[in-house]
């Protein structure tokens, strides 16, 4: 196998040359001829009825084409949530309607209530102006907790409350929990928040929608990290158009991170639209429309409790949420507090008893739901900063704490549902503590406070659940989709390989690692091998890219397809070679026959098999094409252990992060500079929440940091140079790659590696009172958390 | 968001009173109103043009006049919308008291902003409404006691100008024929 080109080598990413160079093709750059663009009039109150909308005048102003309401869509379907949950009680969550345009009353700030299509995009937001409306505002709930209090305004009229669901987990064990915590020599209480946060992904959301009269098919090119899964949910769920009569594509996506999952209701327009006009209709978001259409991430407000026995061994774990769901249930948002939330709150340790439980809320704020890591981040950083918190309340070194809790032996069982296959959780802690050099901390706090800084260490375990999911379990936790993925591998006649993949790549590097797979399972060079994606007309249906599945699901499938070609491969080369199938080898591109100096190169296998002149025809079809679906038996458990090093600023309460590191366990690595590019990318938007991101609504649903000048992103400035290290692997055990996936962890591991080290830092100053700051840490919060 | 003030004018509660129930004195007084039409007893339509931060609008609304407690106190609510740029509305709780000096005018204000203008100025709506009401306030207070000695309010005058007020003498000159 070429070193540089098969699995293991940190081959440079081939799709980076037409995105470094301007080449990409984005949803954006898709223009069709005859097309019409779409202004969306939104709701600027938080709630409120609808009293009125009147398009005549705007339907009168230069260029539109139709005005549309939400009456336009009475006989259309709403937008689907894809995951149904079942309450404590054994009911299902309550679940409003979500209609394509709002119907009756507007429940969040951005909430679509009318649509003009025009011929230009400045004509159709000119038109939009000029919509006449009343709407009655009525009075906002966006603190969760006062959403739940009796007489507190409904979002939705329909339903019984604000509370979408009750959820315990797991339920049998709530009294057994609550009985250790009672009896526990001691127990550590935290009470924190997992600030809400806006994706925003390079490129705002884009889709077109494209009817052809003359075939009554319609396409929509859209934004998406899964358009198979937009293609069901809006196809079936919401426009009742069937599969072969909808194509969806998502060309070059420049970034996702969760919020261009799930199906909006731009896209449903869009198509639907596209009909009514019988032109193609443009949607391009702008950045300020993102930030109050696009879905949000996190908004968890919880408590936490850690019982330890006096030997400080964790004897049981409690925890209570209250979870925003937002105005509406978007695609996966019950899932995410839920099933990938209330599974990860062991950790990386042998806690015999966790409960815990968790109240959807629904309020008047934009939807929120999968944000990079998704329930996962929000589990990690609750469970790390109390473990934190338990080892300064009791005296002990945080890192022994840690280690006296974890679980060593594999496969292990938790009590919340998972079986963890495999994982060394001591090896990725040895490794940080040297990369991260702890040892030689103490000699930097010096350094730091000669310059009148307090310097702070704090360091964390993580592990998740991804490469999601075997179907069956799912489908019993409440998922409405199957979770596999596919992948169909054609072999072209000349030898060349364009592998369809039901994955699709935003920014993941799959066009270059999936093929390093596949040419090393042959022997080929890499370039000679094409990952097409991201275009149902052509690949086999998916379920796309989330949950840091693509590799380890995806790429499993791709496998089994590969290993298909290659059993029928050697079927050729044997009746070429006249030698017994069971003889034939494959190595380096080239078919042989063992012990023999008799072969067949890769090439003439393929032409055979194309221009079957010389061909076991009675035996087997022409062609090399093959599809594999792959279903994986259990979740993966990437794990790790992070470090983070901090400077406060005691007159300021600024904080400056001087160095990270981690060390990352994800099993076998196929592209080591992609994995650690991920990490990167993972870490920087842990760090951006821990210090900068914030979401802030004011009391009445207005969004207060709806831009870049309120909303701090974070620069290259802000961080400190990445220390990774993934040398620690312990292969996934179910899947043929034995990779456990690497795309969130970075984002799960490394807020509360940030915390932990502020409240060190303010902990060594002898500010023993602060045991916690919540995030982000702004130097106000520090600056008052210090002076009391 | 929330303000409070309050200033003296040199004229008595009766006369504040009569200019806090004039479209014209409105008009002249309300930074960036370009009209103002109306009554007391039916409300007021206004059209008032602003920027705020990077959000630069037009916006259309209606004043309404409630609790009137001739002539010491009432409360005066307003609704803008702006279109895209989303909505301004507010109250404001105006008491007149009887001081030597003529009446102490105070105020309590309650604004909310919403939509655009919230999304993307909500750093800056804070000072903005206060400019808003010392402005308003200023300006009240010049068209009813008239121009003062050239070095203490020549500038005043000037913007009062700028904003509507047509004339530099005083309201109350003009009214009583003066």
């Amino acid at each position: 196998m070429p070193k540089d080109g098969g699995i293991g080598a940190s081959t440079k990413r081939r799709e980076d040359v037409r995105f470094l160079t301007g080449k990409g093709r984005y949803t954006d750059d898709i223009n069709i001829h005859g097309q019409t663009y779409v202004y969306f009039l939104r709701s600027d109150v938080a709630h409120g009825r609808i009293n009125k909308i009147d398009t005549a005048d705007a339907e009168a102003m230069p260029g539109v084409v139709k005005v549309f309401t939400g009456k336009d869509f009475e006989g259309v379907g709403g937008i689907p949530c894809g995951w149904q949950v079942t309450d404590r009680f054994g009911e299902v969550m309550q679940e409003p309607a979500h209609p394509v345009l709002a119907q009756g009353k507007v429940r969040h700030v951005g909430d679509p209530m009318a649509a003009v299509v025009a011929e230009s995009p400045e004509q159709a937001r000119d038109a939009a102006e000029a919509i006449e409306y009343d709407i009655e505002e009525l009075p906002a709930v966006v603190d969760m907790k006062e959403a739940l209090q009796d007489g507190a305004p409904k979002v939705h009229d329909d339903l019984t409350s604000n509370l979408c669901y009750d959820w315990g987990f797991v339920e049998e064990n709530r009294d057994a929990v609550d009985e250790a915590i009672k009896n526990a020599a001691h127990v550590t209480t935290l009470e924190l928040r997992n600030n809400r946060l806006v994706a925003n992904p390079m490129e705002p959301r884009v889709a077109v929608g494209d009817y052809h009269a003359g075939t009554g098919d319609y396409t929509l090119y859209t934004t998406s990290q899964n358009p198979h899964m937009i293609r069901l949910l809006m196809g079936a769920f919401v426009l009742g158009i069937p599969e072969n009569k909808l194509r969806v594509v998502a060309p070059d996506v420049g970034g996702g991170f969760g919020t261009k999952i799930f199906h909006y209701a731009e896209e449903a327009f869009c198509t639907f639209a596209s009909k009514q006009v019988n032109r193609p209709v443009k949607w391009t978001s702008s950045r300020s429309e993102a930030f109050i259409s696009d879905a949000h991430g996190r908004d968890h407000v919880s408590k936490i409790e850690l019982a330890l026995d006096s030997d400080n061994n964790f004897v049981a774990l409690r925890t209570d949420t209250y979870a925003n769901m937002g105005a509406y249930l978007s695609t996966f948002a019950p899932s995410v507090p839920t099933w990938l939330h209330g599974t990860l709150m062991a950790g990386n340790y042998k806690t015999p008893l966790v409960y815990v439980n968790v109240k959807a809320v629904f309020t008047n704020t934009v939807p929120v739901d999968a944000y990079r890591g998704a329930g996962r981040p929000e589990a990690s950083y609750q469970l790390e900063r109390v473990v934190d918190k338990a080892a300064r309340e009791l005296g002990v070194d945080p890192v022994a704490l840690r280690r006296q809790n974890f679980i060593t032996e594999f496969p292990y069982a938790t009590p919340v549902a998972v079986e963890y296959d495999t994982g060394d959780y001591n090896a990725t802690m040895d490794k940080l503590l040297e990369i991260a050099d702890v040892s030689g901390f103490e000699s930097r706090v010096a350094e730091s406070k000669a310059r009148g800084k307090l310097r702070g260490l704090g360091l964390n375990c993580y592990i998740e659940a991804c490469g999601i999911a075997p179907s069956n379990l799912v489908g019993q936790l409440g998922a409405r989709a199957g979770l596999y993925e596919s992948a169909t591998v054609r072999v072209n006649a000349t030898g060349s390989i364009t592998v369809m993949t039901g994955s699709h790549s935003h920014g993941q590097g799959h066009e270059t690692a999936f093929p390093q797979v596949v040419a090393d399972m042959i022997g080929i060079d890499a370039t000679q091998i094409e990952i097409v994606h991201g275009d149902t007309a052509n690949t086999p249906m998916g379920m796309g890219t989330y949950g840091s599945r693509s590799l380890a699901v995806g790429g499993s499938a791709m496998v089994k397809a590969t290993q298909k070609i290659i059993n029928k491969a050697k079927k050729i080369a044997a009746h070429l070679l006249e030698a017994s199938e069971g003889d034939i080898e494959l190595k380096d591109g080239a078919f042989s026959v063992a012990g023999t100096d008799k072969s067949v190169a890769w090439g003439d296998v393929t032409l055979a098999a194309y221009v079957p002149h010389n061909y076991p025809l009675e035996e087997i079809e022409p062609g090399l094409e093959e599809t594999a679906f792959y279903d994986p038996s259990n979740f993966t458990y990437p794990s790790g252990a992070y470090c983070c090093e901090v400077e406060v600023d005691p007159e300021t309460g600024k904080v400056e992060v001087l160095a990270f590191a981690a060390a990352d366990d994800f099993g076998n690595v196929i592209n080591p500079m992609i994995v650690e590019g991920q990490v990167h990318g993972g870490i920087a938007q842990g760090i951006g929440q821990a210090m900068l991101e914030n979401c802030a609504y004011d009391s009445d649903g207005q969004l207060l940091s709806g831009s870049y000048m309120d909303y701090a992103m974070p620069r290259a400035a802000d961080m400190p140079m990445f220390k990774v290290d993934h040398s620690c692997q312990t292969p996934c055990t179910h899947n043929p790659l034995g990779v456990k996936g690497c795309g969130e962890a970075g984002a799960i591991g490394s807020p509360p590696a940030v915390v932990n080290a502020v409240v060190d830092a303010v902990q060594r100053a002898g500010h023993h009172d602060v045991t916690h700051i919540d995030m982000p840490l702004t130097p106000s919060r520090v600056w008052s958390a210090i002076n009391g | 968001m929330e303000l409070k003030g309050s200033r003296i004018i040199k004229a008595d509660p009766q006369t504040v009173w009569n200019g806090l129930l004039d479209p014209e004195v409105l008009k002249a007084c309300v930074p960036g109103c370009r009209e103002m039409h109306g009554s007391p007893e039916d409300g007021f339509d206004a059209v008032v043009v602003q920027k705020v931060g990077p959000v630069k609008a037009t916006f259309k609304g209606a004043v309404t006049l409630s609790d009137m407690d001739r002539p010491s106190s009432l409360t005066m609510s307003g609704e803008g919308k702006g279109g895209a740029a989303g909505f301004a509305k507010g109250g404001a709780d105006v008491t007149l008291t009887p001081v030597p000096e003529g009446t102490e005018l105070a105020y309590n204000v309650e604004a909310k902003v919403g939509g655009k203008l919230a999304q993307l100025g909500s750093r800056i709506i804070d000072g903005f409404a206060k400019r808003m009401a010392d402005q308003f306030f200023e300006r009240f207070q010049q068209t009813i006691e008239g121009p003062q000695d050239e070095d203490e309010s020549g500038q005043d005058m000037a913007e009062a100008a700028e904003g509507g007020g047509d004339e530099k003498k005083g309201w109350i000159k003009r009214m009583t024929g003066g």
